[in-house]
């Protein structure tokens, strides 16, 4: 850009004091940079070398051994986390997608401005609390822990990303195509369902993907719905384990076996869920990054 | 001009050529009876008016549509040539705060009619837009079934319509060898043509075109221009144009629009060399707009 | 050509609608349900003894919230004091400095970085960043300003500083995005004019660009002072779990999630239950709030939906 190179000129002729600041100033920037990308390769690191050791195949496809006994692994948890992220896509996903459709097409203005503000209030909402909720609701009359309970849960937590990404992937569908259709004779919901949908299918996918990967790390919600197990349980309708809660529970133990566990599967979570948001990525931009 | 039945433009009760007497604003046709003579009226415009909220975009326009001709409609940006055309098959009041009044007959019944599924209406009269929109997530081939596709209707013989409606717009012999190519990957010609291919398979009576080549090189539209001679044998033909040379080259009847207003109607011979208003004149030979 | 009185349309439009309004009760029903399981608490304490009390005695039946509201806030102010400068430095960096290949791969980073599971956190700062603070930073600043109040006691490696420095690095991502957002925002015009004047980058930053993203920026920190409120798993691994109000920053200490996390299923009593409740709903409420407020600031600014 010329007037970079005009005010470059003019900047060798600035006084020292100005040259020296913005040298501070620029000197500052670059550290900020480096500090706020920093912890991510410390912590990925430790992660790596701490879980490392304690990987193997045995840890992916046995259950727990008792305390004191070594080896074992967290195949409960594998089940466990997948069970409780798939289910609460299939609650989350029809009424999220369908939100998200409605905001991008209707003409009500007045609701979709309080949609809108109530999905994003939600999103704001500690995941804890929505723990709490569903607690009160499917914990209590119950009197028992579910996997149930925690799938809907996780799917109040995926709500609110799903509603507000598939709103903006919609959104950007060119209007002509859904008038293009019409125009052809179909029905407004044919047009939605057969033209729109499709055209804005990846963006869609992305976000739920997006939306499952961080599921997959919430804790706090599932500690008093799901509560977790030693035991690998297919039964819906009881406590059922999964890897974040495992993280938890074996990092608070005193027993350094399951302290290693941890790092283990924290290993496995943050492959699972990095992994995830990359994939997501991919999909709405076509390569990395 | 003619051998069809004659009898419907000369009846006494409410001919059509009395009803412009009356309806239209010019009021100059010297002759409307002898212009029509031996034209059959495939839709009749009857004091149509339309807009949004509180303005309206088109104000007590009443024209004929001549059955197997070229009506183009004419006039500056902004004067409601796109609304005028959107009545046509109801595509106006999808829009929201959209209002039409008036009279809207196709085979001399209102469109605008309680019991009218609009849907329905749209299959005989078909449109094509301004850019070409091909469905991304489509093949050519289903682009050119779209318009059963979407409806859920059934087709006889797929294969045989896309073969014949790619024949009818010239494009059978460029893509029949990437028939499952998706329809976006063709020029924006070629992505034209099938846009129309698309809304002639389901085989409607009447084609509105809303400035069909403006988006497109000379070539292109020299061919859309060929394709609309050829079609109009066979189907009634209503194009919004905003450039006059296309216009008189490729019409029989032209309607001039300004400000929402019908100021002229003829046959374009006799608009283009002596028109009856001076808003037209001026408007012709290039003094605004 | 017919017409079906009770069209496809309708029912397809209504499901549309109706999806959308659950989410207005979805959100409803969770102010209520977890308001109505705290009333029972309140009723016995009153609202001024629950969220002034400072003592929290499950077994006496004597719940005060306030070490938990004062651990809550303060370790998301120490948040913030860190993750704001260093946020808004690294949106400059990605704006004004790197060449748009880096930053791309930068802003990737971030991505990530925002990723990482709250317990993944949690964990490292329980083994790895606590020991490091007890045995590096705690004793090198308390050497250095051991007379403040606020260095004063033992170097325990968990407490509000480590929580705070943890969370910190959790919310930078939601600065550094928001504020490139804002930096985006900024009109070219006044950009090129200020380059055109012969700015230096620094004087660019102080004189133009940062006086017009100062709301915008602004909100960007009220939203991270949202998500490090509620944030609660790795908080709860380093916050040392002391129940008490101290002026230290080294000392241990009690979030609102924290609290309602180690406790909540050894709630025996319905008060008690209804205490944890009341916690939540304090939370809820303060970042609620904050969100609200974020979310017209930012949104007037960039004039996108976020």
């Amino acid at each position: 850009m010329k007037l970079l190179s005009i005010s470059r000129k003019l900047l060798r002729i600035a006084s020292s004091k100005r040259r020296f600041l913005n040298s501070l100033f620029s000197l500052g920037v670059v550290l900020s940079a480096i500090l706020v990308v920093a912890p991510l390769f410390i912590i990925l690191v430790s992660v790596a070398i701490k879980g490392g050791r304690a990987l193997n195949l045995d840890f992916f496809l046995s259950l727990p051994k008792a305390v004191g006994e070594s080896g074992g692994g967290i195949a409960h948890a594998i089940v466990g986390t997948l069970f409780m992220v798939g289910t609460g896509l299939l609650f989350s996903i029809p009424i999220g997608v369908a939100s998200g459709v409605f905001l991008a097409t209707t003409s009500n203005k007045r609701l979709s401005a309080i949609v809108r503000t109530s999905a994003d209030c939600l999103a704001g909402v500690p995941s804890i609390v929505t723990g709490l909720f569903v607690y009160a609701l499917l914990v209590v009359p119950f009197k028992r822990f579910s996997g149930f309970a925690g799938a809907v849960a996780l799917s109040i937590i995926m709500l609110p990303t799903i509603t507000r990404t598939t709103e903006e992937v919609v959104r950007m569908v060119p209007h002509d195509l859904f008038e293009s259709a019409i125009a052809l004779g179909a029905k407004r919901w044919q047009a939605v369902f057969r033209v729109v949908l499709p055209t804005a299918g990846r963006g869609i996918l992305a976000g739920l993907i997006g939306a499952a990967s961080r599921a997959m790390g919430e804790t706090a919600p599932l500690m008093f719905t799901a509560f977790g197990s030693h035991f690998l349980n297919l039964n819906p309708f009881e406590p059922v384990s999964a890897i974040p809660l495992v993280i938890f529970n074996y990092a608070i133990s005193p027993y350094e076996d399951w302290q290693q566990k941890a790092w283990a599967a924290s290993l496995v979570l943050t492959f699972l869920v990095l992994g995830g948001i990359i994939v997501s990525r991919r999909l709405v931009y076509g390569r990395f990054g | 001009m003619g051998g069809l039945d004659s009898d419907m433009v000369l009846d006494e009760n409410g001919s059509w050529s009395d009803r412009i007497m009356k309806a239209s604003l010019t009021g100059h046709l010297e002759d409307p009876a002898k212009l029509l003579e031996g034209f059959d009226v495939k839709m009749g415009i009857e004091r149509l008016t339309a807009g949004y909220g509180k303005r309206n975009a088109i104000t007590d326009i009443s024209l004929p549509i001549i059955k197997n001709r070229v009506t183009a409609i004419i006039g500056p940006s902004g004067c409601g040539k796109s609304t005028f055309l959107r009545c046509l098959n109801r595509m106006h009041e999808v829009l929201p705060e959209a209002f039409v009044s008036g009279r809207v007959t196709l085979d001399d019944v209102d469109i605008y009619g309680e019991d009218i599924d609009p849907t329905d209406l749209r299959r005989r009269v078909g449109m094509v837009f301004q850019k070409p929109n091909p469905f991304p997530t489509m093949s050519i081939r289903n682009n050119c079934l779209a318009g059963f596709l979407l409806t859920g209707k059934k087709v006889r013989y797929p294969e045989e319509v896309v073969e014949s409606t790619l024949r009818k717009v010239g494009l059978w012999d460029e893509v029949k060898d990437m028939l499952e190519r998706p329809g976006t990957y063709l020029s924006g010609g070629q992505q034209q043509r099938l846009c129309i291919a698309r809304a002639l398979a389901v085989e409607p009576e009447v084609l509105l075109m809303d400035e069909p080549c403006s988006a497109l090189d000379p070539i292109a539209t020299a061919r859309i221009e060929e394709l609309i001679h050829e079609l109009c044998s066979s189907v009634t033909i209503v194009i919004v144009t905003h450039n006059m040379q296309q216009a008189a080259r490729v019409s029989h009847f032209t309607a001039f629009l300004y400000m929402g207003r019908l100021i002229e109607y003829g046959d374009t011979p006799t608009i283009f060399t002596r028109p009856k208003e001076s808003l037209t004149e001026e408007y012709i030979t290039g003094r605004f707009g | 050509m017919s017409r079906r009185r009770f069209s496809s349309d309708h029912v397809f439009f209504s499901y549309l609608t109706l999806s959308g309004t659950s989410i207005v009760a979805i959100l409803a029903g969770i102010v209520v349900v977890v308001g109505l399981q705290s009333r029972e608490n309140i009723n016995r304490t009153g609202i001024t003894e629950f969220i002034t009390g400072t003592t929290w005695d499950p077994v006496a039946g004597i719940f005060g919230a306030l070490p938990a509201i004062y651990g809550t806030i303060l370790t998301s102010l120490i948040a913030i004091i860190i993750a704001v400068p260093l946020g808004f430095g690294s949106a400059i960096f990605i704006s004004e400095f790197a060449p748009p290949r880096i930053g791309v791969v930068f802003s990737v980073f971030i991505d990530l970085l925002a990723s990482i599971p709250s317990v993944v956190y949690g964990l490292f700062g329980l083994f790895t960043f606590a020991p490091f603070m007890r045995e590096h930073v705690q004793p090198l600043l308390q050497g250095a300003f051991g007379k403040l109040p606020v260095f004063q006691g033992p170097p325990l490696g968990v407490g509000f500083l480590t929580a705070g420095i943890l969370l910190s690095i959790m919310i930078l991502p939601i600065i550094t995005s928001v504020s490139r957002e804002v930096l985006k925002a900024v009109p070219t015009p006044e950009r090129e004019a200020g380059i055109a004047l012969g700015l230096t980058r620094f004087e660019l930053v102080r004189g133009v660009l940062f006086p017009l993203s100062r709301s915008g920026l602004f909100g960007a920190t009220i939203l991270a002072l949202g998500r490090a409120l509620g944030e609660t798993m790795a908080v709860t691994m380093v916050i040392g779990n002391r129940y008490e109000v101290s002026s230290s920053l080294f000392a241990p200490g009690h979030t609102l999630s924290a609290v309602i996390a180690n406790e909540f299923t050894e709630a025996g009593t319905p008060q008690y239950l209804s205490a944890l409740a009341g916690l939540a709903l304090i939370l809820m409420g303060i970042t609620l709030l904050v969100n609200v407020i974020a979310r017209i600031l930012v949104l007037r600014i960039t004039g996108a939906t976020r």
